[in-house]
């Protein structure tokens, strides 16, 4: 399994979320990149990752069963690679937690 | 009205990228605006027939309305073209207002007024990166640009881009529109580009504005579609990220398919904005059949894009009338509306350009071509006015050669995702639009 599941993550604060009917248009304004999510599931995930503690949790939060949980792995790769999303620093709290 | 045959309205649940954008999105993602009809420039070719200043032109404080108003919808960068933008006086303040509110902005413009200073204050922190300068040149040679677009404006382009340069400005496009005049340039343009730190940006010859009235005479011959289609493929595969504005996709007939979205987006994901409000289904489609209203009179932007009639007919999947049987049809789709529209063929069958050769099969038919449903042409000729116009021109009729002939007309009697969006449907797919160069921005010439 990705290690990305056990870490905890976040939408990069240059992205924009656009809702639209298939899910929506993330923009970052400062690669100025356009990408498409085209589920509603993997809309809510990335929505949901700077309050879930890993990834797992947020596509738990999501609905995304187990089984999926690869393939959305995955996809989230491929939006770190042009940094929608990125991995969160772990703040001391949470770490002492 | 109706401009297409009736077609399904109803949004499938899953589907590709491209059958979900065929339904329309809740705002554009390629919105032109053209600021202005007003340009110091008599292009032969220009899309939007600009010349004069329109009087009804939206004012700074209306402009500035619009703005507020993308933002909202999040409409995260939009075209500014004219026209040429930047001859308005308050271009610069929109400029700075649109990037202050989120919305990124690339602009088009013959040069004329990218001078030292400006070209500093385009690279400077103000516009933050938010901003991308297209200079129009139409020939890699002043000879080539100049015989389409006057005297001097090769020099003008050029002095934009040393300016661009020096300022420290990064990676300007040079937007060029494929003619059969300078098909045989595309090395010398790209060598131009690599020489002054810019993106080449090849877009399509349409018979739009007054480019209807020099289309026969410019757009390729079909050899030279097949020379520009191996060129694209050989300089758009390697990543050297030449752009294409997805606006060659009737190329996609010769075998494989350019990257892009293979598919019209007008009203769907593209549209424009004109001078004074009006909301086209697209650039190339300033005329009254793809008017889809005015911002100002129907209750702004938002309202129009996303109930007008016409962007309802629009946004259903197409049909293919007598393309369907072609083999092409998933990759080409029957080429450009607006290409079909002003030369007078049937929306719904063959591109003009249809490179199996159909189109010109069609073009040798029974049509009628549109007359133009507005015209901001400069009424008497300046002293930049391309030789192509001069030489087009009919001299004056005097009185007594008055012949039923007289008023004959003597002009032309006449996509984002390829690749991520054919990967199969089930996994949950990022699909990444600009991952090779590919955008949608329809141009302006
Ligand atoms: S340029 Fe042609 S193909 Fe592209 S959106 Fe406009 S009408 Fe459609
Ligand atoms: S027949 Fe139609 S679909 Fe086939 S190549 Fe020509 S324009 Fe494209």
């Amino acid at each position: 399994m990705d290690a990305l599941l056990g870490e905890p993550w976040t939408l990069s604060p240059s992205v924009a979320l656009r809702p639209e009917p298939f899910g929506a248009l993330a923009y970052h304004f400062g690669n100025r990149k356009l990408t498409f999510l085209k589920r509603p599931e993997l809309v809510a995930v990335v929505r949901g990752l700077a309050q879930a503690p890993d990834v797992r949790t947020a596509l738990e939060n999501a609905g995304v069963p187990a089984s999926q949980h690869a393939a959305y792995a995955a996809a989230l790769r491929g939006l770190a690679a042009t940094d929608m999303i990125r991995p969160r620093p772990v703040r001391a709290a949470e770490e002492v937690a | 009205m109706t401009i297409a045959p009736e077609r399904p309205t109803r949004r499938p649940e899953t589907g590709s990228l491209v059958q979900q954008f065929e339904y329309g999105l809740d705002a554009p993602i390629c919105l032109t605006w053209e600021l202005t009809y007003a340009c110091n420039l008599e292009c032969a070719h220009c899309l939007s027939s600009s010349g004069r200043r329109d009087p009804r032109e939206l004012s700074t404080e209306q402009a500035k309305a619009v703005i507020d108003e993308l933002q909202r919808m999040q409409v995260f960068y939009v075209n500014i073209g004219g026209g040429e933008p930047t001859i308005r006086p308050d271009f610069w303040e929109l400029l700075e207002y649109a990037v202050d509110h989120q919305v990124g902005v690339k602009f088009s413009t013959n040069g004329v007024r990218i001078t030292p200073e400006r070209a500093r204050f385009l690279a400077s922190p103000a516009c933050g990166g938010y901003v991308d300068v297209q200079i129009s040149l139409d020939g890699a040679t002043a000879e080539v640009n100049d015989y389409v677009r006057g005297p001097g404006s090769y020099d003008t382009a050029l002095r934009a881009l040393q300016n661009l340069k020096d300022a420290g400005f990064r990676d300007a496009k040079i937007s060029v529109v494929c003619t059969r005049e300078n098909i045989g340039q595309l090395d010398a343009f790209k060598a131009l580009a690599d020489e002054y730190g810019a993106t080449l940006r090849l877009t399509r010859l349409r018979p739009s504005g007054r480019g209807a009235d020099v289309w026969d005479e410019l757009h390729p011959l079909p050899e030279q579609q097949r020379e520009l289609y191996d060129w694209l493929m050989e300089h758009t595969a390697d990543g050297e990220q030449v752009l294409t504005g997805d606006s060659f996709f009737h190329l996609a007939a010769f075998g494989e398919s350019l990257p892009g979205l293979n598919l019209c987006g007008a009203g769907r994901v593209v549209c424009l904005i004109d001078p004074i409000g009006d909301v086209y289904a697209c650039p190339f489609a300033i005329h009254e059949n793809f008017l889809a209203g005015n911002l100002l009179a129907d209750g702004g932007f938002q309202q129009v894009w996303q109930t007008s009639a016409l962007f309802q007919e629009l946004r259903s999947p197409q049909t293919g009338g007598a393309c369907s049987s072609c083999q092409f049809f998933d990759s080409c789709r029957g080429g450009c509306m607006a290409a079909k529209f002003f030369t007078g063929l049937p929306l719904d069958g063959p591109d003009p350009e249809c490179v199996q050769g159909y189109g010109e099969h069609a073009l040798a038919g029974e049509r009628t071509i549109p007359a133009p449903s507005q015209d901001h042409s400069k009424a008497s000729p300046t002293r930049n006015q391309p030789v192509m116009l001069q030489l087009l021109t009919r001299p004056p009729v005097s009185a007594c050669a008055e012949s039923p002939l007289a008023g004959f007309d003597t002009r032309v009697t006449a996509s984002f995702l390829s690749r991520a969006a054919t990967q199969p449907a089930a996994a949950p797919d990022a699909s990444q639009a600009q991952r090779r160069s590919v955008s949608f921005d329809p141009d302006q010439s």
